[in-house]
């Protein structure tokens, strides 16, 4: 059974001339078929644990580790990170002028496949999946990215994930920006996903209104860099009700 | 990556539009245009159209130096039937019809040259296969006058493809009769020591269209001036550009598209690529709207990607306009990095850099290419593009 094990994980990042400690101390277990949600404020350091497990080049780890079925992520590149099984919906997607949604898919595919797929029966998984997501199958044709509004693109990042069926995804505030119909139609792509049981899901969110329609088996608490608290789903109640107040007194959050 | 602007008449950008009685797209140069090498003085780089030139890499071809030799360039011109394909000597009436140089190369060029090609298209010929005009270096110095031209609604594509080593300095002339249609296709895939002067003079009849595919790939020093200006009303003129730089190399489009009578055309869009220590390149785009030239429809774009540091890009826009009675007009210049989060984006989709760098840099010019409509040569060029990353991976 896949699990990622991140252990102590301490990261820092160069800001005006200076050093900035953003991860202090991070550590969490998520295990196949599980969904775990990572709550917090802005500024506590949620989207910078998206980004450091996917290893972005912003981000350097000082001290930790990641494991992957016993693999040390840290080690791997970001495109070996995302063949092993590693996968982030951003929040912000990048614009890739010139290359075709398709075009993508199908590299991105055989990449993380090892192998390309075959043509016949790759057309009809696109196609399935990308009207499962209400897309147009005009969109496949568009460059990836570009011109795309917030609801397509977080619909674009969900059918990569459908697609190339990761052993562990992160979700990067998948929510932020979206009304209430994309929040839906996204939701059920992820909770297909998790049907499969396959996948550990690491759900990184600002708000509770998403775990309405994603139940998450873990709530943690993420406050200065760190976990603060975990529980079970109850947790997510208390902060709906409470906010983050009690986690962010002592200033240390922006 | 920076994206390209569009800027409205009157603005100020990086380039300048500039609305004024006197052109200084014409004052700007150094000497008036001729077709005698005397007059113009040898350039010593600090004058307008000189100062992105290296010089001294020109091999002579600007201060007299450098002397034809025999094995200069051979060329070999292949047409279609119902094509006329003539040497002629210098007092052809045809030749210097299209355009007058206006720098001492190209002067040089002409004061120098002894025999020319013409290659004619009868009236109302219409080819269904290109003609090619190959250009193989052979080591040595030339001097060349070439003249392509369209009689009345004929339609011709001419692709003139440039290889191995040379010294060439060259005037091309291209001569649209009314209602004519003309793609032609230079292509620069020269040996890395060659170098290529040249300027090209187009001069577009009435209701013709003429498309100019620019591709330079090759040389050590290539500086081309492809210059249009309208014989009558109607004209269309699309101007696209295609340049990959590698190290060391300079590469320099100067256009310049001078709407000179009402109601004409005019789109310019140039791409380049860059990888490596000490490549240059230069684009100068030259938009001129006479005050005669009502109802004029220009715009021109030149866009960069600067792949790997070291590499240098002067772009510069220029759109001088004399007359406000027009449809439009418009030009943008943006010199981007190879971005770093397109990058992650694709690796963190499991696509390796290599073949990330390939699509981001395909996906650039995927869309000019497309335009080219000559499908061997979109073929060769994707080829040539998937070479030189090859080179650049390695």
């Amino acid at each position: 059974m896949a699990t990622l094990e991140i252990r102590d994980l301490h990261v820092t990042v160069e800001a005006d001339n200076a050093t900035k400690e953003i991860l202090k101390g991070v550590d969490l277990t998520v295990k196949q078929g599980e969904t775990h949600a990572i709550m917090g404020p802005n500024g506590s350091g949620k989207s910078t644990l998206a980004y450091s497990l996917a290893g972005h080049p912003k981000y350097t780890i000082t001290s930790g580790s990641v494991l992957l079925d016993g693999e040390d992520v840290l080690e791997m590149s970001v495109d070996e990170r995302a063949r092993a099984g590693l996968f982030l919906a951003m929040q912000y997607p990048v614009e890739v002028p010139g290359v075709s949604v398709s075009n993508f898919l199908r590299t991105s595919a055989t990449a993380v496949r090892g192998e390309a797929p075959k043509l016949r029966t790759w057309v009809k998984e696109v196609k399935e999946a990308m009207e499962r997501l209400n897309m147009d199958p005009a969109f496949a044709e568009r460059n990836v990215n570009e011109g795309f509004s917030g609801g397509e693109k977080k619909r674009h990042e969900i059918l990569q994930l459908e697609l190339l069926k990761p052993k562990v995804a992160i979700l990067d505030e998948t929510d932020s920006g979206l009304d209430v119909d994309a929040l839906r139609i996204v939701s059920e792509g992820v909770n297909r996903v998790r049907e499969t049981g396959e996948v550990g899901t690491l759900l990184i969110t600002h708000y509770t209104r998403i775990l309405r329609y994603i139940k998450p088996d873990f709530v943690h608490v993420f406050s200065g860099g760190r976990i603060v608290e975990s529980g079970g789903a109850e947790l997510a109640d208390k902060l709906e009700d409470e906010g983050y107040e009690a986690y962010t007194k002592g200033g240390v959050s922006a | 990556m920076a994206e390209a602007q569009n800027i409205p008449v009157g603005s100020t950008t990086a380039g300048q539009i500039a609305v004024a009685a006197e052109s200084t797209v014409a004052t700007r140069m150094s000497a008036p245009p001729s077709f005698d090498v005397a007059d113009f003085p040898v350039p010593h780089g600090r004058e307008e159209e000189w100062r992105f030139t290296p010089l001294e890499r020109l091999r002579g071809l600007h201060d007299g130096t450098a002397v034809a030799t025999g094995a200069g360039v051979k060329v070999v011109v292949e047409a279609p039937e119902g094509v006329i394909v003539e040497t002629v000597d210098r007092d052809d009436a045809r030749i210097g019809t299209a355009g007058t140089p206006v720098d001492r190369v190209a002067a040089q060029a002409y004061s120098a040259f002894e025999k020319a090609g013409v290659v004619t298209v009868p009236k109302e010929t219409v080819l269904t296969e290109p003609i090619r005009i190959a250009v193989h270096g052979e080591g040595g110095v030339a001097y060349a006058h070439q003249v392509v031209e369209l009689k009345a609604f004929a339609e011709a594509v001419v692709v003139i493809d440039h290889t191995g080593d040379a010294v060439l300095a060259a005037n091309v002339d291209y001569i649209l009769g009314d209602g004519a249609k003309l793609t032609v296709v230079s292509v620069q895939d020269w040996d890395d020591k060659a170098v290529h002067v040249a300027q090209h003079n187009a001069l577009v009849g009435r209701d013709a269209s003429f498309k100019s595919v620019v591709v330079t790939f090759g040389g050590d020093v290539v500086r081309l001036h492809p210059r249009v200006a309208y014989a009558g009303t109607g004209g269309e003129t699309e101007l696209l550009g295609l340049y990959f730089t590698d190290a060391g190399q300079h590469q320099e489009h100067r256009l310049l598209v001078d709407h000179n009578v009402p109601h004409c055309k005019s789109n310019v869009v140039y791409k380049g690529a860059l990888q490596g220590e000490q490549a240059h390149a230069v684009w100068i785009g030259d938009v001129l709207i006479e005050a005669a030239a009502e109802g004029t429809d220009t715009y021109e774009m030149n866009r960069n990607l600067v792949l790997t540091d070291g590499a240098r890009v002067d772009s510069v826009p220029n759109l001088e306009i004399e007359t406000g009675e027009i449809v439009g007009a418009g030009h943008a210049s943006a010199t981007g990095r190879f971005d770093d989060e397109q990058l992650f984006y694709l690796m963190a989709r499991g696509i390796p850099e290599h073949e990330a760098r390939r699509l981001v840099v395909r996906g650039f010019f995927a869309e000019l290419v497309q335009q080219i409509g000559v499908a061997d040569i979109e073929e060769r060029l994707l080829a040539k593009i998937e070479e030189e990353l090859e080179a650049s991976v390695a």
